[in-house]
Protein backbone atom coordinates (compact mmCIF):
# COMPACT_ATOMS: atom_id res chain seq x y z
CA UNK A 1 0.00 0.00 0.00
CA UNK A 2 2.68 1.80 0.83
CA UNK A 3 4.47 1.74 -1.62
CA UNK A 4 2.03 2.04 -4.18
CA UNK A 5 1.18 5.27 -2.60
CA UNK A 6 4.87 6.43 -3.24
CA UNK A 7 4.61 5.49 -6.87
CA UNK A 8 1.47 7.98 -7.06
CA UNK A 9 2.88 10.76 -5.49
CA UNK A 10 6.57 10.14 -7.86
CA UNK A 11 3.69 10.02 -11.12
CA UNK A 12 2.06 13.20 -9.82
CA UNK A 13 5.46 15.03 -9.77
CA UNK A 14 5.74 13.80 -13.41
CA UNK A 15 2.73 15.22 -15.07
CA UNK A 16 4.07 18.86 -15.42
CA UNK A 17 6.71 17.61 -17.33
CA UNK A 18 4.86 15.35 -19.82
CA UNK A 19 2.21 17.99 -19.74
CA UNK A 20 5.69 20.05 -20.89
CA UNK A 21 6.30 17.84 -23.31
CA UNK A 22 3.34 17.30 -25.01
CA UNK A 23 3.25 20.96 -25.91
CA UNK A 24 3.40 21.93 -29.78
CA UNK A 25 6.43 23.55 -30.70
CA UNK A 26 5.32 27.52 -30.43
CA UNK A 27 4.83 28.49 -33.87
CA UNK A 28 7.74 31.36 -35.38
CA UNK A 29 5.12 34.02 -35.96
CA UNK A 30 2.15 35.47 -34.81
CA UNK A 31 -0.02 35.12 -37.56
CA UNK A 32 -2.01 32.07 -36.70
CA UNK A 33 -3.26 32.50 -40.58
CA UNK A 34 -0.57 32.56 -42.03
CA UNK A 35 0.94 29.47 -39.82
CA UNK A 36 -2.08 27.43 -40.79
CA UNK A 37 -1.72 28.07 -44.71
CA UNK A 38 1.77 27.25 -44.06
CA UNK A 39 1.42 24.44 -42.37
CA UNK A 40 -1.29 23.06 -44.71
CA UNK A 41 1.16 23.62 -47.64
CA UNK A 42 3.98 22.49 -46.26
CA UNK A 43 1.92 19.03 -46.23
CA UNK A 44 2.24 18.31 -49.71
CA UNK A 45 5.66 19.53 -49.84
CA UNK A 46 8.89 17.14 -49.43
CA UNK A 47 11.77 18.12 -47.32
CA UNK A 48 14.78 17.84 -49.64
CA UNK A 49 17.40 16.71 -47.38
CA UNK A 50 15.21 14.16 -45.37
CA UNK A 51 13.75 12.85 -48.40
CA UNK A 52 10.92 10.84 -46.85
CA UNK A 53 9.35 13.61 -44.47
CA UNK A 54 7.33 16.42 -45.81
CA UNK A 55 8.13 20.16 -44.88
CA UNK A 56 5.48 20.22 -41.88
CA UNK A 57 6.68 17.74 -39.72
CA UNK A 58 10.80 18.05 -40.60
CA UNK A 59 13.01 19.54 -38.10
CA UNK A 60 16.27 19.56 -40.70
CA UNK A 61 17.18 22.99 -40.25
CA UNK A 62 17.00 23.36 -44.50
CA UNK A 63 13.29 22.59 -43.41
CA UNK A 64 13.25 24.85 -40.97
CA UNK A 65 14.90 27.98 -43.74
CA UNK A 66 12.41 26.75 -46.11
CA UNK A 67 9.70 27.43 -44.36
CA UNK A 68 11.02 30.90 -43.29
CA UNK A 69 11.64 31.31 -46.73
CA UNK A 70 7.61 30.26 -47.46
CA UNK A 71 6.43 32.57 -44.60
CA UNK A 72 8.20 35.69 -46.20
CA UNK A 73 6.54 34.74 -49.79
CA UNK A 74 2.97 34.67 -48.33
CA UNK A 75 3.66 37.86 -46.48
CA UNK A 76 4.90 39.14 -49.55
CA UNK A 77 1.36 38.59 -51.09
CA UNK A 78 1.97 35.55 -53.41
CA UNK A 79 -0.70 32.87 -53.38
CA UNK A 80 -0.36 29.29 -52.48
CA UNK A 81 0.26 28.27 -56.18
CA UNK A 82 2.84 31.01 -56.90
CA UNK A 83 4.79 29.81 -53.47
CA UNK A 84 4.69 26.52 -54.81
CA UNK A 85 5.78 27.21 -58.41
CA UNK A 86 8.54 28.92 -56.80
CA UNK A 87 9.95 26.00 -55.16
CA UNK A 88 9.18 23.61 -58.40
CA UNK A 89 11.52 26.08 -60.37
CA UNK A 90 14.00 25.68 -57.44
CA UNK A 91 14.34 22.28 -56.65
CA UNK A 92 12.57 20.43 -59.16
CA UNK A 93 8.97 18.55 -59.15
CA UNK A 94 11.09 16.05 -56.81
CA UNK A 95 9.57 18.60 -54.17
CA UNK A 96 6.00 17.54 -54.65
CA UNK A 97 4.67 14.38 -52.69
CA UNK A 98 1.81 14.51 -55.35
CA UNK A 99 3.96 14.09 -58.87
CA UNK A 100 2.11 16.35 -61.52
CA UNK A 101 0.99 14.06 -64.39
CA UNK A 102 3.27 14.69 -67.18
CA UNK A 103 4.59 12.81 -70.25
CA UNK A 104 7.75 11.93 -67.96
CA UNK A 105 5.36 10.56 -64.74
CA UNK A 106 2.84 8.48 -67.59
CA UNK A 107 4.18 5.42 -66.53
CA UNK A 108 3.80 6.03 -62.66
CA UNK A 109 0.62 7.10 -62.67
CA UNK A 110 -0.77 4.81 -65.75
CA UNK A 111 1.58 2.09 -63.99
CA UNK A 112 -0.81 0.66 -61.30
CA UNK A 113 -3.94 0.80 -64.13
CA UNK A 114 -1.95 -1.35 -66.53
CA UNK A 115 -1.15 -3.62 -64.38
CA UNK A 116 -4.65 -4.36 -62.96
CA UNK A 117 -5.75 -4.59 -66.86
CA UNK A 118 -2.73 -6.73 -67.83
CA UNK A 119 -3.98 -9.14 -64.60
CA UNK A 120 -7.72 -9.03 -65.76
CA UNK A 121 -7.10 -10.11 -69.01
CA UNK A 122 -5.16 -12.80 -67.66
CA UNK A 123 -8.10 -14.11 -65.71
CA UNK A 124 -9.85 -13.63 -68.46
CA UNK A 125 -8.10 -15.76 -70.59
CA UNK A 126 -7.84 -18.29 -67.97
CA UNK A 127 -11.23 -18.62 -67.02
CA UNK A 128 -12.28 -18.59 -70.71
CA UNK A 129 -9.75 -21.22 -71.71
CA UNK A 130 -11.17 -23.66 -68.52
CA UNK A 131 -15.10 -22.90 -69.73
CA UNK A 132 -14.06 -23.99 -73.20
CA UNK A 133 -12.29 -27.31 -72.44
CA UNK A 134 -12.87 -30.14 -74.59
CA UNK A 135 -12.36 -33.45 -73.31
CA UNK A 136 -9.28 -35.11 -74.22
CA UNK A 137 -8.39 -36.69 -77.27
CA UNK A 138 -7.93 -40.45 -76.85
CA UNK A 139 -10.04 -41.21 -73.71
CA UNK A 140 -12.96 -43.65 -74.81
CA UNK A 141 -16.91 -42.53 -74.36
CA UNK A 142 -17.00 -45.74 -71.96
CA UNK A 143 -14.04 -44.08 -69.55
CA UNK A 144 -15.69 -41.03 -69.31
CA UNK A 145 -19.01 -42.47 -68.18
CA UNK A 146 -17.37 -44.82 -65.84
CA UNK A 147 -15.82 -41.42 -64.73
CA UNK A 148 -19.04 -39.58 -64.22
CA UNK A 149 -20.57 -42.37 -62.67
CA UNK A 150 -17.76 -42.57 -60.40
CA UNK A 151 -18.19 -39.04 -59.18
CA UNK A 152 -21.82 -38.98 -59.05
CA UNK A 153 -21.51 -42.33 -56.17
CA UNK A 154 -18.70 -39.87 -54.62
CA UNK A 155 -21.18 -36.76 -54.37
CA UNK A 156 -24.00 -39.34 -52.96
CA UNK A 157 -21.80 -40.93 -50.17
CA UNK A 158 -21.18 -37.05 -49.81
CA UNK A 159 -24.42 -35.67 -47.78
CA UNK A 160 -24.64 -39.15 -45.87
CA UNK A 161 -22.91 -39.90 -42.42
CA UNK A 162 -19.01 -39.82 -43.39
CA UNK A 163 -18.40 -41.88 -40.11
CA UNK A 164 -20.73 -44.90 -41.53
CA UNK A 165 -19.02 -45.18 -44.99
CA UNK A 166 -15.60 -44.98 -43.58
CA UNK A 167 -14.45 -43.27 -46.62
CA UNK A 168 -13.61 -39.61 -46.96
CA UNK A 169 -15.40 -37.88 -49.51
CA UNK A 170 -14.49 -34.53 -51.73
CA UNK A 171 -16.53 -32.39 -52.90
CA UNK A 172 -16.56 -32.51 -56.73
CA UNK A 173 -15.22 -29.59 -58.22
CA UNK A 174 -15.51 -31.53 -61.98
CA UNK A 175 -19.49 -31.44 -61.98
CA UNK A 176 -19.67 -28.54 -63.74
CA UNK A 177 -17.31 -29.55 -66.76
CA UNK B 1 7.81 -22.35 -72.99
CA UNK B 2 5.12 -20.90 -70.76
CA UNK B 3 6.85 -22.44 -67.76
CA UNK B 4 9.72 -20.01 -68.69
CA UNK B 5 7.13 -16.67 -68.21
CA UNK B 6 7.34 -16.43 -64.46
CA UNK B 7 11.37 -16.66 -64.13
CA UNK B 8 11.46 -14.04 -67.17
CA UNK B 9 9.20 -11.89 -65.03
CA UNK B 10 11.61 -12.50 -62.20
CA UNK B 11 14.88 -11.32 -63.83
CA UNK B 12 13.26 -8.69 -65.52
CA UNK B 13 12.27 -7.08 -62.12
CA UNK B 14 15.77 -8.65 -60.95
CA UNK B 15 17.27 -6.25 -63.13
CA UNK B 16 15.71 -2.88 -62.40
CA UNK B 17 15.88 -3.69 -58.73
CA UNK B 18 19.92 -4.33 -59.28
CA UNK B 19 20.30 -1.14 -60.95
CA UNK B 20 18.32 0.39 -58.15
CA UNK B 21 21.24 -0.49 -55.99
CA UNK B 22 23.29 1.75 -57.53
CA UNK B 23 20.71 4.94 -58.09
CA UNK B 24 21.72 7.95 -56.00
CA UNK B 25 18.31 8.96 -54.02
CA UNK B 26 20.69 12.80 -53.45
CA UNK B 27 20.98 12.99 -57.35
CA UNK B 28 18.02 14.86 -58.01
CA UNK B 29 17.73 16.63 -61.75
CA UNK B 30 17.62 20.20 -61.22
CA UNK B 31 15.47 22.22 -62.81
CA UNK B 32 17.84 25.48 -62.99
CA UNK B 33 20.06 23.74 -65.82
CA UNK B 34 19.72 26.46 -68.57
CA UNK B 35 18.50 29.02 -66.22
CA UNK B 36 20.40 31.87 -65.62
CA UNK B 37 22.07 31.30 -62.49
CA UNK B 38 20.13 33.84 -59.75
CA UNK B 39 22.08 36.67 -58.47
CA UNK B 40 22.89 37.80 -55.24
CA UNK B 41 25.48 39.90 -53.35
CA UNK B 42 27.22 38.48 -50.25
CA UNK B 43 30.38 38.97 -48.21
CA UNK B 44 33.67 37.83 -48.57
CA UNK B 45 34.32 35.13 -46.08
CA UNK B 46 37.74 36.78 -44.85
CA UNK B 47 37.81 39.60 -46.51
CA UNK B 48 35.95 42.65 -44.23
CA UNK B 49 34.05 45.07 -46.67
CA UNK B 50 34.45 43.39 -49.92
CA UNK B 51 31.27 41.65 -51.87
CA UNK B 52 30.97 39.20 -54.63
CA UNK B 53 28.41 39.22 -57.22
CA UNK B 54 27.56 36.86 -60.03
CA UNK B 55 27.01 39.81 -62.32
CA UNK B 56 30.93 40.65 -61.59
CA UNK B 57 31.74 37.38 -63.61
CA UNK B 58 30.00 37.94 -66.24
CA UNK B 59 31.32 36.75 -69.48
CA UNK B 60 33.32 34.38 -68.06
CA UNK B 61 32.46 30.64 -67.98
CA UNK B 62 33.20 30.15 -63.51
CA UNK B 63 32.43 27.10 -60.93
CA UNK B 64 30.20 28.01 -57.85
CA UNK B 65 31.20 25.08 -55.00
CA UNK B 66 28.66 25.13 -52.18
CA UNK B 67 30.59 23.86 -48.90
CA UNK B 68 30.26 24.59 -45.54
CA UNK B 69 32.91 24.13 -42.50
CA UNK B 70 31.14 21.41 -41.14
CA UNK B 71 31.15 19.32 -43.94
CA UNK B 72 34.17 17.12 -43.64
CA UNK B 73 33.54 15.67 -47.65
CA UNK B 74 33.94 19.51 -48.59
CA UNK B 75 36.93 19.94 -46.58
CA UNK B 76 38.33 16.54 -48.23
CA UNK B 77 37.39 18.37 -51.87
CA UNK B 78 39.11 21.10 -51.41
CA UNK B 79 42.71 19.56 -51.00
CA UNK B 80 41.84 18.22 -54.49
CA UNK B 81 40.16 20.82 -56.16
CA UNK B 82 43.31 22.97 -56.96
CA UNK B 83 44.86 20.03 -58.72
CA UNK B 84 42.11 19.18 -60.85
CA UNK B 85 40.77 22.94 -62.02
CA UNK B 86 45.09 23.66 -62.74
CA UNK B 87 43.43 27.45 -62.89
CA UNK B 88 41.41 26.64 -65.98
CA UNK B 89 38.33 28.24 -64.92
CA UNK B 90 37.80 30.24 -61.61
CA UNK B 91 36.02 28.69 -58.80
CA UNK B 92 34.01 30.70 -56.44
CA UNK B 93 32.52 29.23 -53.09
CA UNK B 94 29.24 29.68 -51.41
CA UNK B 95 29.66 29.07 -47.85
CA UNK B 96 26.73 27.42 -46.71
CA UNK B 97 25.22 28.05 -42.69
CA UNK B 98 28.61 28.92 -41.32
CA UNK B 99 26.78 29.83 -38.14
CA UNK B 100 29.86 29.26 -35.87
CA UNK B 101 32.21 31.64 -37.65
CA UNK B 102 34.66 29.05 -38.83
CA UNK B 103 35.00 29.45 -42.67
CA UNK B 104 37.66 32.55 -42.61
CA UNK B 105 40.18 30.72 -40.13
CA UNK B 106 39.81 27.68 -42.07
CA UNK B 107 40.38 28.82 -45.33
CA UNK B 108 43.11 31.02 -44.06
CA UNK B 109 44.60 27.24 -42.21
CA UNK B 110 44.23 25.34 -44.92
CA UNK B 111 44.20 27.14 -48.37
CA UNK B 112 41.46 28.41 -50.01
CA UNK B 113 40.46 26.68 -53.43
CA UNK B 114 38.34 29.81 -54.42
CA UNK B 115 39.37 32.95 -55.75
CA UNK B 116 36.75 33.86 -53.36
CA UNK B 117 34.13 32.12 -51.32
CA UNK B 118 30.70 34.32 -49.98
CA UNK B 119 29.21 33.85 -46.65
CA UNK B 120 25.76 32.89 -47.01
CA UNK B 121 25.21 32.02 -43.19
CA UNK B 122 21.31 32.00 -42.95
CA UNK B 123 21.09 29.68 -46.30
CA UNK B 124 19.12 31.89 -48.27
CA UNK B 125 20.93 32.45 -51.12
CA UNK B 126 21.16 28.29 -51.33
CA UNK B 127 18.07 27.75 -51.19
CA UNK B 128 17.69 29.93 -54.53
CA UNK B 129 20.07 27.65 -56.11
CA UNK B 130 18.01 24.76 -55.13
CA UNK B 131 20.85 23.20 -52.45
CA UNK B 132 20.09 20.09 -50.66
CA UNK B 133 23.77 19.10 -49.92
CA UNK B 134 26.93 20.21 -49.71
CA UNK B 135 29.19 19.93 -51.55
CA UNK B 136 27.56 20.55 -54.79
CA UNK B 137 28.85 22.65 -57.91
CA UNK B 138 27.28 24.53 -60.42
CA UNK B 139 29.34 25.35 -63.92
CA UNK B 140 27.63 29.06 -65.24
CA UNK B 141 28.23 29.83 -68.90
CA UNK B 142 29.40 33.22 -69.87
CA UNK B 143 25.95 34.25 -70.44
CA UNK B 144 25.34 33.59 -66.69
CA UNK B 145 23.54 30.34 -67.87
CA UNK B 146 23.68 27.19 -65.10
CA UNK B 147 25.22 24.51 -67.61
CA UNK B 148 25.60 21.72 -65.27
CA UNK B 149 24.74 20.85 -61.41
CA UNK B 150 27.36 17.95 -59.81
CA UNK B 151 25.64 16.78 -56.86
CA UNK B 152 28.64 15.07 -54.09
CA UNK B 153 32.47 15.81 -54.07
CA UNK B 154 34.20 16.51 -57.42
CA UNK B 155 36.36 12.97 -57.80
CA UNK B 156 39.21 12.81 -60.40
CA UNK B 157 37.03 10.80 -62.18
CA UNK B 158 33.80 12.66 -62.02
CA UNK B 159 36.32 15.75 -63.45
CA UNK B 160 37.58 14.07 -66.12
CA UNK B 161 34.10 12.88 -67.28
CA UNK B 162 31.59 15.54 -66.52
CA UNK B 163 33.76 18.78 -66.32
CA UNK B 164 36.95 18.39 -68.19
CA UNK B 165 34.05 18.10 -71.92
CA UNK B 166 31.57 20.30 -70.76
CA UNK B 167 34.28 23.35 -70.03
CA UNK B 168 36.21 22.51 -73.24
CA UNK B 169 32.59 23.03 -74.71
CA UNK B 170 32.02 26.19 -73.53
CA UNK B 171 35.66 27.86 -73.18
CA UNK B 172 36.17 26.94 -76.86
Amino acid sequence: MRSRLRLLALALCLLPVLGAASLPAAPNTDDPVLEARLNHLAEDLRCVVCQNESLAESRASLALDLREEIREMMRAGMSDDAVVESLVARYGDFVLYRPPVKPLTYVLWGGPLGFLLLGMALALATLHRRRTLRPQAGVSPEALREAAQLLRADDCNHPGSPSASGTVSRPSYQEER
Amino acid sequence: MRRWIPLLAFAVLGVFLYLGLYLNPKEVPSPLVGRPAPDFTLPVVGRPGETFSPSEVRGEVWLLNIWAPWCSVCLEEHRHLPRMVADRVPVYGLTWKDLDREAAPLLARNGSPYVAAVDDRDGRVAIRYGVTVTPETFVIDRDGMIRMKHVGPITPAVWERKFEPLLRELQS
